[in-house]
């Protein structure tokens, strides 16, 4: 609460004292400001040689079709559904970020909301590749949107894939958004800032003639907070719609009532990872653990293993409603994700998911920040494998012995993968050069001084 | 009257105090209320709801346009579903109605999100009278601070009480570090 509060109970501040308007505005806005770094050549070329990666995997996708993957029947959903899973639960941790905690007024959400909405952002991006190139004719996925054809179709709108089609897109959109309007101010500061022309204008156009005025703010503060109300439904209802293309249909292990809130729950552990996965080098890399002190890690890690023990709680109701069943292809399935070919899978999700983020309840651990990047990694990996088991251990042995069969990625499924990873990161690493990373307008007004008649805030 | 309006105040559009802190702010705000101005404006880096307060505005609209949007939004997301799974193209799955409506309340959620996202983003843009790439107050020098450490008032040349000499020794007597003139 009050600064003398934390002092009291040992966490460290959520700004290092010291820091002026004048202090932040600069810090911050130098990183983009000043000289490209010899590092971001070297991150963002090798970022960019794994996005020519995924071009040359989707090229040979809509050349060959999608028989150069693994997918065949009985298992039809493959990578291209865990990864859009893998990558729309990562999103989910910046909406949380920027906007349920703003509702809840956590003050330390500032210095992490903007990279975390751009890392939402980027993931969205690359989750949306997965269906649309998984429908197999992506040259026709805009079939799936609502609009007068000559053929005289209409969408399906009792189908959860349609469902996951207006979840994502409108996810994507408001994402953008509020994005946007989080930037404009940060925009503006860019413009008076900068010295070149042409990057005056650039910034200058973003910000479109933002001049901070009362009634600028008045009005900004208002849309800000209703996006966030608005995006706070949004994304509990995006994995929610996700986990409805499971749980509506019948197959064992995908047709249960503890899919809606697991998935979320996964979403946030998921995306809470990743922020810390790029909170931790960054902070670093740019001398920033003025602003992304140890308080956000270890507030960041907290979230990570709460979210971490809801998915466990899943992971317990799923085992026991197997056999509570008394469903014999439940029974089975369970059974088969412990002892079948994909055990290895498995029993590996629940050392990375269920495991390694108990080290979290350890204080040194989570004050130390490679530790808790090496957690992280682990819960990234293992949301991963998460959705590697539910799509295809269910699949490859549904209700016939005589249709069994077996899954695994080829070469371009890996690719495919892979490169969306590279998109992910050059994606991240343009905006940590040409934008601010950190809100420099919201970290002003969380200074002691910007308290006004309270006492510099203490 | 904008005739007589420009020939009152010629090439001035207002004049321009800035401080250094926003306590100062928030006083001469409130100083220049309780003179008489009323065209006034503040820039601040960041939002400061005292000053809004001090210069006496009145509430946003922004609400009610965002729950417009949302109305708009929902019953249209219905409407789209009923006339194409109801009227246009009915089809019969496991003989469940066709305006089988609980199925259509995700698309429809979605669509209320989706507009009266927009109405926040876009309202916000209207209100504001955003975007606007020229304003006077960036012809004033020390203004790029606004965007960093600075506080500054403006009173405008339209007001009934602007007067050149007057109002600049009005807006020195609150203790501001310079006192520009906005060209306009």
């Amino acid at each position: 609460m009050s600064v003398d509060g934390d002092a009291l109970r040992g966490r460290p501040p959520v700004v290092a004292p010291g820091h002026t308007p004048a202090s932040v505005t600069d810090k911050i806005s130098q990183i983009v400001l000043t000289r490209t770094p010899r590092w971001w050549w070297a991150a963002f070329g090798i970022s960019f040689l794994l996005v020519q990666v995924l071009l040359v995997s989707l090229t040979h996708l809509v050349v060959e079709g999608t028989g150069i993957w693994g997918v065949n029947i009985p298992v039809g959903w493959g990578f291209a559904i865990i990864n859009f899973v893998w990558w729309i639960g990562i999103g989910h941790a910046g909406t949380l970020i920027s906007a349920i905690l703003l509702l809840l007024r956590q003050e330390w959400r500032t210095s992490i909301n903007r990279f975390a909405e751009a890392m939402t952002l980027f993931a969205v991006a690359c989750a949306g590749i997965f269906p649309l190139i998984h429908v197999g004719r992506p040259w026709l996925a805009y079939w799936l949107l609502p609009y007068p054809n000559t053929m005289g179709l209409w969408p399906q709108f009792r189908s959860p894939l349609i469902w996951d089609v207006f979840a994502v897109s409108t996810y994507a959109t408001v994402s953008a958004l509020f994005w946007y309007v989080g930037l404009i101010p940060d925009l503006a500061t860019l413009r008076d800032r900068s010295r070149r022309k042409w990057k005056k204008l650039l910034y200058g156009f973003g910000a479109m003639g933002w001049r901070g005025s009362a009634v600028h703010w008045h009005n900004y503060e208002v849309a800000y907070l209703l996006l966030a109300g608005l995006a706070t439904p949004l994304v509990v209802s995006v994995h929610t719609v996700v986990s409805f293309d499971f749980a509506v249909g019948q197959i064992p292990g995908w047709h249960a009532t503890i899919f809606p809130p697991y998935f979320v729950a996964g979403a946030i552990f998921a995306g809470f990872a990743m922020v810390l996965t790029l909170a931790i080098p960054l902070r670093k890399v740019f001398g920033l653990e003025d602003f992304i002190t140890l308080r956000h890690i270890q507030n960041m890690a907290k979230v990570m293993l709460a979210t971490g023990l809801m998915v466990a709680y899943g992971y317990a109701v799923e085992i026991f409603m197997a056999f509570y069943s008394g469903n014999q292809y439940e029974e089975f399935m369970l059974l088969n994700r412990i002892q079948g070919p994909y055990r290895f899978h498995w029993w590996a999700l629940l050392l990375c998911n269920v495991l390694a983020p108990q080290l979290i309840w350890i204080r040194s651990v989570r004050s130390t920040p490679w530790l808790v990047f090496v957690v992280a990694m682990f819960v990234n990996v293992g949301m991963w494998l998460e959705r590697f088991v539910i799509v295809v251990t269910s699949l490859h042995r549904d209700f016939l012995p005589s249709s069994w069969g077996t899954y695994s990625g080829t070469f371009w499924d890996w690719s495919t993968f892979i490169g969306t990873i590279g998109l992910f990161l050059a994606l991240l690493f343009l905006f940590i050069r040409f934008l601010p990373m950190i809100s420099i307008s919201e970290m002003r007004a969380i200074l002691p001084e910007a308290k006004i008649g309270k006492d510099g805030g203490a | 009257m904008s005739v007589s309006r420009t020939a009152k105040v010629g090439t001035v559009y207002g004049l321009m105090a800035e401080f250094d802190d926003p306590e100062s702010l928030v006083a001469a705000c409130e100083a220049s209320r309780k003179a008489g101005y009323t065209k006034l404006d503040a820039y601040t880096p960041y939002p400061i709801e005292e000053v809004w307060e001090a210069i006496g505005h009145h509430r946003s609209k922004l609400p009610l346009i965002v729950l417009i949007g949302g109305l708009l939004g929902c019953l249209g997301g219905f409407a789209l579903q009923y006339w194409a799974a109801a009227i246009e193209y009915p089809m019969n799955v496991g003989g469940r109605p066709p305006a089988s409506w609980v199925a259509f309340i995700v698309p429809a959620f979605e669509t209320t999100i989706l507009l009266a996202s927009f109405a926040a983003v876009l309202g916000m843009f209207a209100l504001n009278g955003l975007p606007m790439p020229y304003h006077p107050a960036f012809n004033v020098e020390r203004f790029v601070a606004a965007s960093r450490d600075r506080y500054f008032l403006m009173i405008g040349a339209v007001d009934p009480l602007f007067e050149r000499g007057e109002t600049e020794r009005f807006l020195h007597a609150q203790g501001p570090t310079t006192v520009s003139e906005v060209e306009r």
